[in-house]
């Protein structure tokens, strides 16, 4: 007697819970998801063909441009793969710190994720909170080098130079007050009836689906995968640091929330240990004014905010790499995003986007 | 023109032209407040540009809102989206009618007027009615956009509205019963001589009716029509201009009328606190009482702002404040709690109550998520149906063994 019909929307590319340029193109019967397409590519700027004509100094504030909410973690994994291929060994208080650097971006970067999460959620309090410590961070950042969100804050061979007099003080006064200030993010979110119904048991990831897919970073550990490659590989002296790697149950958007609110404890603690052991010594090792690496190929990962951060190089000669290629883990991430959403709602995919955390940046680079 | 027709014709003609343009002069104002409130509790500063710490900010964007441009989508049925915004304003001030502000009528020009436009003695049938009228208007508004984000809108929004109708009307009901009466003068009064505000027997029912208002009213943590996570903007993503503003008008009204009803139906309108205590009869004169404690209470939040020392002196300073405003309320000091004109102080304690409701609304606004549609749907029909049953139930028993 009646005639259904499932409707086709497209959610995006300027929708305001897509967290940029993304497109998805929904089908959808009423509100429950039947299938979902999401289109990439709106903010391709051609980044790895641009590295074949820039000199290896050059390419660093490109590498700012992919995860701009996370861009020394970029550079951390740039500079270590160009290092990797020279065989250059960064001083220790180089790479010290450039673990406070990367874990501070590592609190930053989740802030800005857990205040848009919120917001998706209809939660509009919880963002002014996190941008709030997030500007503190930022704060931090533009004394070290004097940007605020395209850093190129490393050099390869170390970083250009010390920490300003004092730094280490505001850092220290950062981690002291942020747990205090994270149990506030909590209280509002963790045990909310409201917030909880919107995230426990949506978008599901089983761990065989998010390794069959290459998902990395705490989208996976939520879904209880151990694999954190600060463990699995150290870089940038690492394994001299002990934190815990949280892991999820589930795989729910709620595991995610509460996987990222633990990363942020554990970031904290390992600057504390680099502020309590930090070397004395050079911050840049001794480096050729015109890099020229050996000719070779090398491939070296970090751990960013979004999962595991990939580095290709090809050097065949010369001042330029022949080949670039950026592992996104954003690009990886978001393939999940069909098999988390399907079946659920439509409400369910602004959740779920928001804990995948995105950048779209990196996504299409 | 004779007694007669000043009496029935001129004077709730004035009455009718003094609320339609005071709402919305409220509304500005109360938009304002939640903006300064919400700022106050987000750490950030909220509108200060225009005017004094943006108390011209309403006026600018009111103006903002007449000159912008009027769009209308291409494909949209113009007729309807057109009179989409109409419907819903007009039930929305049409509620007004029947809210009485105070108990006592006062004298003008030697003519008796009272303070309401009219008591019919199916007010609250009257209300019921009424406020379904408004879902027509966003029915018909998110299908006249044609735009698919809008339908989605328009439909969750219909299906929310008529689920929280029913838990609405249930809770009504109690304090139906408990009064006698349909009417909401003698609602107020049946709370009077009952010697104490209806939320006391009824606190079921006003949770009930406090919980399904807010979400008839489409507000946080329900305001799923128009959540611009997921749908953008709702029913009115496509609207602009002064459209777009009526539907904001509407929206503000029904949280004004909601919280009127609330204040009448289980917070005794326009009754002083304990209505029957003759010893606190010093709180007609409310404002002797508030002004020392409101004013203790910024001094004290003030002298914390500079010292750092947490809210202690804030409430502090308005125990103090509370303490000397009882003080001057009992010695009956300078004749002030005599003094007191009934009209007014019923006023006083009428828009003092319904405050403290527009705030709620501003602080759940802060505070919770978004509801998703089917938990919506399930809060609805799962608990508030029930309960308010039970409440009605409950209550029925309660008076028919006093009886």
């Amino acid at each position: 007697m009646f005639r259904t019909e499932e409707m086709d929307i497209n959610m995006g590319p300027q929708h305001p819970s897509t967290h940029g340029v993304l497109r998805l193109k929904l089908t959808l019967e009423g509100e429950v998801i039947s299938d979902i397409r999401p289109v990439i590519g709106y903010l391709h700027r051609g980044v790895e063909k641009l590295c074949e004509h820039r000199t290896y100094p050059m390419i660093e504030p490109l590498t700012d441009r992919l995860d701009y909410v996370a861009a020394i973690s970029e550079n951390l994994g740039y500079c270590g793969a160009v290092e990797k291929l020279m065989g250059v060994q960064v001083p220790p208080r180089a790479q010290y710190i450039r673990v406070i650097l990367a874990e501070l971006q590592r609190v930053a970067s989740h802030l800005l994720w857990l205040g848009t999460h919120a917001l998706d959620l209809g939660a509009m309090t919880v963002f002014f909170y996190t941008f709030r410590e997030r500007e503190l961070i930022l704060d931090l950042f533009e004394a070290f080098c004097g940007a605020r969100l395209t850093y190129n804050s490393m050099r390869i061979g170390g970083l250009y130079e010390d920490v300003p007099a004092g730094w280490f003080d505001r850092v220290r006064h950062f981690i002291d007050i942020f747990p205090s200030r994270e149990k506030e993010y909590e209280d509002l979110l963790t045990v909310n009836r409201i917030f909880k119904g919107r995230t426990v048991g949506v978008g599901i990831l089983k761990p065989e689906d998010g390794i069959a897919l290459g998902v990395s970073g705490p989208t996976l550990r939520a879904s209880g995968v151990n694999y954190d490659v600060r463990v699995a590989q150290p870089y940038s002296s690492y394994e001299q640091f002990q934190f815990d790697v949280p892991l999820g149950a589930n795989g729910d958007t709620y595991d995610r929330y509460l996987v990222r609110m633990e990363e942020m404890r554990q970031s904290c603690r390992i600057i504390r240990q680099a502020l309590e052991r930090m070397p004395q010594g050079e911050v840049r090792a001794k480096v050729p004014k015109y890099i020229k690496p050996p000719a070779g190929e090398v491939y070296h990962v970090v751990e960013s905010p979004r999962g595991e951060q990939g580095f290709y190089i090809v050097q065949v000669a010369g001042e330029m790499p022949y080949r670039m290629r950026f592992r996104a883990p954003s690009f990886v991430n978001l393939q999940a995003l069909p098999t988390m959403c399907k079946g659920q709602m439509i409400a369910d995919v602004v959740a779920v986007i928001g804990s995948i955390d995105i950048v779209l940046g990196d996504c299409d680079r | 023109m004779d007694r007669d027709t000043i009496e029935h014709i001129v004077i709730p003609t004035g009455q009718v032209l003094v609320a339609v343009a005071i709402v919305p002069l409220i509304i500005a104002y109360l938009q304002l407040v939640e903006r300064k409130v919400l700022g106050f509790m987000q750490v950030r500063l909220a509108p200060r540009r225009v005017g004094w710490h943006g108390l011209l900010q309403p006026i600018a964007d009111a103006l903002k809102l007449l000159i912008k441009e009027d769009t209308t989508p291409a494909m949209a049925d113009r007729a309807l989206f057109t009179m989409a915004p109409i419907i819903t304003v007009i039930p929305a001030l049409a509620a007004l009618a029947v809210i009485p502000i105070a108990g006592q009528p006062f004298e003008l020009f030697g003519y008796t007027i009272n303070p309401w436009i009219s008591d019919i003695n199916v007010a609250l049938l009257f209300l019921l009615a009424i406020s379904s009228l408004g879902i027509y208007g966003i029915i018909v508004a998110g299908w006249a956009s044609n735009s698919k984000y809008s339908m989605l809108g328009a439909l969750r929004s219909s299906a929310q509205m008529i689920s929280y109708e029913v838990p609405l009307g249930f809770a009504l009901i109690g304090v139906m019963m408990l009064a006698g009466s349909a009417s909401m003068v003698k609602i107020v009064e049946a709370q009077k001589s009952a010697g104490w505000w209806f939320v006391g027997p009824q606190l079921l029912g006003f949770f009930c009716y406090f919980i399904s208002a807010v979400a008839e009213t489409n507000r946080v943590p329900f305001d799923l029509p128009e959540a611009e996570a997921e749908l953008v903007a709702g029913f009115h993503t496509e609207y602009s201009g002064m459209k777009f503003a009526f539907f904001f008008l509407a929206e503000y009204t029904n949280m004004i009328v909601v919280s009127s009803i609330v204040t009448i139906l289980f917070f005794g309108g326009w009754l002083r606190p304990f209505p029957n205590i003759e010893a606190l009869a010093w709180l007609e004169n409310g404002w002797i009482f508030l002004v020392p404690l409101v004013a203790g209470a910024s001094i004290g939040w003030l002298i914390d702002q500079r010292a750092g020392t947490g809210l202690r002196w804030m409430f502090a300073g308005g125990l103090a404040g509370a303490a000397a405003g009882a003080a001057i309320g009992v010695t009956d000091a300078f004749g002030l709690a005599s003094a007191a004109i009934p009209a007014l102080s019923g006023a006083f304690w009428f828009s003092l109550k319904v405050s403290f409701f527009l705030f709620m609304y501003i602080w759940f606004r802060g505070t919770y998520p978004r509801y998703r549609y089917d938990q919506l749907m399930g809060l609805g029909w799962k608990w508030l149906i029930p309960l308010s049953i039970l409440n009605v139930v409950g209550t029925g028993l309660a008076v028919l063994l006093r009886a």
